[in-house]
């Protein structure tokens, strides 16, 4: 999907390869790092090592799913509340047409 | 006699003044109101600066402290940005009810006592309505309507609290309460309306994306945060809020993954990041509400940037859904960086504004043992990254390519966001500007090295997270179900099958109503005869003249039974 358009350097290939791999080093070296600078927990558990990498990936994991299987239930058309919304639409038109045809049925 | 005058009043000047004048004038009182208005705000010292008599009560117009100046500075500084930002394109009349909402907001800060409070909140009430309808589409009309009953609805639960809390204690003092009757209960009910809280949160996301382009910047920065800043003055400490202000926030994330809108997924993050406030006023202690106070400046201003970012894109594309856009990236470069500044600051990024300031919340939670309101906290920061840090950004500006150009932003509106993108910098390199300003002392050391590395292990792997699972997040042309299905859908079906059955009555009654037509036309013609009728053979029994002698017969056989009738 993203090597659709090549004129931009952005969205060439080398460059998206680029972007992942120093995106993978950034992400390595923020839990590397813990070897070093270790991170006072206020709870115990999160002083472990990479807890803050597992932790944010882990919740997100959980959040999206959340979402996409409530999702099925929720989702709806755009147009779901303006069909629904037959009053409001007969007063727009008759409204527009200056015809209170609906007095008269 | 003018230390009454709330500073407020500038900006009524401001919103009266805007229709009658004309070009360069009305720019200059466009720019200068609000900057008066912040000379203003700080001109007023701490404490009660005078009483009035009203109805026998004690009116307090003008009442100053740390935390309502620091609410009122950023509400007026959010009236200039915004005002840059929109005084080429807005309508003037959007920019007048901008200016009397504003005032609404301001005058709120300054309110001594419940009274002043109840009017300056309906005047926000009011006037944030007419920016939904600037909107101008058919859906910004009808979402003002619901939004104004929904505002006006919270406006009298809260003035029943009010009333309540004044007939119990005798004072209309703005005073730190519990919710611990049914007065206070309503009072608390009233200001969580206003905050997006649940079961109502979907006015929020229903009203502010069909705005305009320009509204939508005023609307992000008032209605909820003077919410907040209520909660503050009122409710510290209610531990209720704790909770209300989780929900809110969990409510937020999932609710803006499931958005397809690029403004409505900016209005869910609204009730997420009002959520870490409103949790911050449930903990209570010195340090909540600082992050509590802290926060809601801080949000406002990148709030305000995100809808700037997104304003620019409607304005220059007329597009808001992120399956019609993407790419925009290539020609509109600045507004990407200020859309990506505002989504890092949200995201409480190190270096911006939302790390120095919303994590003063999570460290209440650590100061008082909340384990884990502490761990939902982190949880959210983490989704917050999720929903507006990354995927605002990226389905707007990269994504695919939708083949638009647009042109970058004007002048002005760049200028704006310029202004805004610099303070969440600002106050994220240089938290002690902010922290001055704080209703408590401060005593807090955001940047510890194991802080920030603990941040970026979670803010990185959340966006890890983003793009690995960026196939479950297609986005679709839809929209998510929420309790206000209940009005606009089960109360629009009653409201037909109550019209159908009136309708039906109404039917039958008609039957019935020709027929006794029918039956009383036939007695009449029976019994009384055709007036007109020139033939008198054909009238009827009581139509005819009578001879004298039946006449006569008649009276004497009534007047017998009469007598008879006597004696028996």
């Amino acid at each position: 999907m993203k090597q659709q358009d090549n004129n931009h350097w952005l969205v060439r290939a080398s460059t998206i390869r680029l972007l992942w791999i120093g995106g993978s080093i950034a992400l390595g070296l923020t839990v590397v790092a813990q070897i070093f600078i270790p991170i006072k927990g206020y709870f115990g558990a999160d002083d472990w090592f990479g807890f803050g990498a597992v932790y944010g990936f882990v919740v997100c994991l959980l959040m999206v799913l959340f979402a996409k299987a409530l999702g099925f239930v929720l989702k709806r058309k755009e147009d779901f509340y303006d069909a629904g919304e037959e009053i409001d639409g007969s007063v727009n038109s008759t409204e527009d047409s200056g015809n209170h045809s609906g007095d008269d049925a | 006699m003018t230390e009454l005058l709330s500073p407020a009043l500038w900006m009524v000047l401001g919103a009266v003044l805007i229709p009658l004048t004309r070009s360069h004038l009305r720019t200059a009182v466009i720019f200068s109101m609000p900057l008066l208005t912040l000379w203003s705000i700080w001109q007023i010292a701490d404490g009660v600066a005078g009483t009035v008599s009203f109805l026998e009560y004690p009116i307090e117009p003008v009442e100053g402290s740390p935390v309502r100046r620091l609410f009122a500075t950023v509400f007026a500084l959010m009236a200039f940005l915004g005002s840059l930002y929109a005084f080429k394109t807005a309508k003037w009349y959007e920019l007048a009810a901008a200016f009397a909402y504003a005032a609404g907001a301001i005058g709120v800060c300054f309110a001594g006592d419940l009274i002043t409070l109840f009017l300056y909140w309906e005047l926000m009430a009011i006037f944030s309505t007419v920016i939904v309808w600037c909107g101008g589409t058919p859906g910004a009309r009808a979402a003002g309507i619901r939004y104004a009953i929904m505002h006006l609805l919270g406006g009298v639960i809260l003035k029943v609290g009010i009333e309540g809390v004044v007939i119990s204690t005798g004072s209309i003092q703005i005073q730190p309460m519990l919710a611990h009757d049914f007065s206070t209960w309503m009072i608390m009910i009233g200001i969580l309306i206003n905050a997006a809280a649940p079961p109502v949160s979907a006015w929020l996301s229903d009203a502010y994306p069909e705005s305009s382009a320009t509204g939508a910047v005023f609307l992000s920065a008032f209605t909820t945060k003077t919410a907040v800043l209520a909660l503050i003055l009122l409710f510290p400490g209610e531990p209720i809020l704790i909770g209300v202000g989780l929900y809110m926030i969990v409510y937020g994330i999932i609710y803006a993954l499931l958005e397809n809108d690029a403004r409505r997924i900016l209005a869910y993050s609204i009730v997420n990041q009002v959520g870490f406030m409103v949790c911050a006023v449930g903990i209570g202690t010195e340090m909540a509400l600082n992050g509590a106070a802290a926060h809601a400046f801080a949000h406002i201003i990148y709030k305000a940037l995100l809808f700037m970012s997104a304003g620019v894109v409607l304005y220059r594309t007329g597009k808001s859904r992120c399956t019609d856009l993407g790419g925009l990236f290539r020609t509109m470069p600045f507004t990407t960086c200020m859309g990506i500044i505002g989504a890092l600051s949200i995201s409480s990024f190190p270096l911006t504004s939302g790390f120095t300031t919303k994590s003063m919340i999570s460290q209440a939670a650590v100061d008082e043992n909340l384990f884990m309101v502490y761990m939902l906290l982190t949880a959210a920061s983490a989704g917050v990254f999720l929903h507006a840090g990354i995927k605002f950004p990226w389905f707007v500006f990269f994504q695919k390519d939708s083949g638009l150009r647009p042109k970058d932003a004007p002048w002005n509106m760049g200028l704006a966001m310029g202004g805004c993108a610099f303070i969440c910098i600002l106050l994220g390199v240089a938290p002690n500007l902010i922290y001055e300003l704080l209703p408590y002392p401060v005593d807090y050391q955001p940047y510890t090295t194991y802080k920030v590395l603990f941040y970026l292990q979670l803010l990185l792997f959340s966006g890890l997270a983003f793009f690995v699972l960026l196939p479950l997040m297609k986005r679709t042309e839809t929209i998510s179900l929420d309790t206000d299905w209940l009005w606009r859908k089960l109360g629009m079906r009653l409201l037909l099958v109550m019209e159908s059955a009136v309708l039906v009555v109404k039917q039958r009654f008609d039957h019935l109503g020709i027929a006794s037509v029918r039956v009383s036309n036939y007695l009449v013609l029976r019994y009384l005869g055709n007036p007109h009728a020139e033939d008198s053979e054909e009238k009827s029994v009581f139509g005819r003249s009578w001879t004298i002698g039946t006449t006569a017969l008649w009276i004497s056989v009534l007047l017998s039974a009469y007598v008879l009738a006597n004696y028996l």
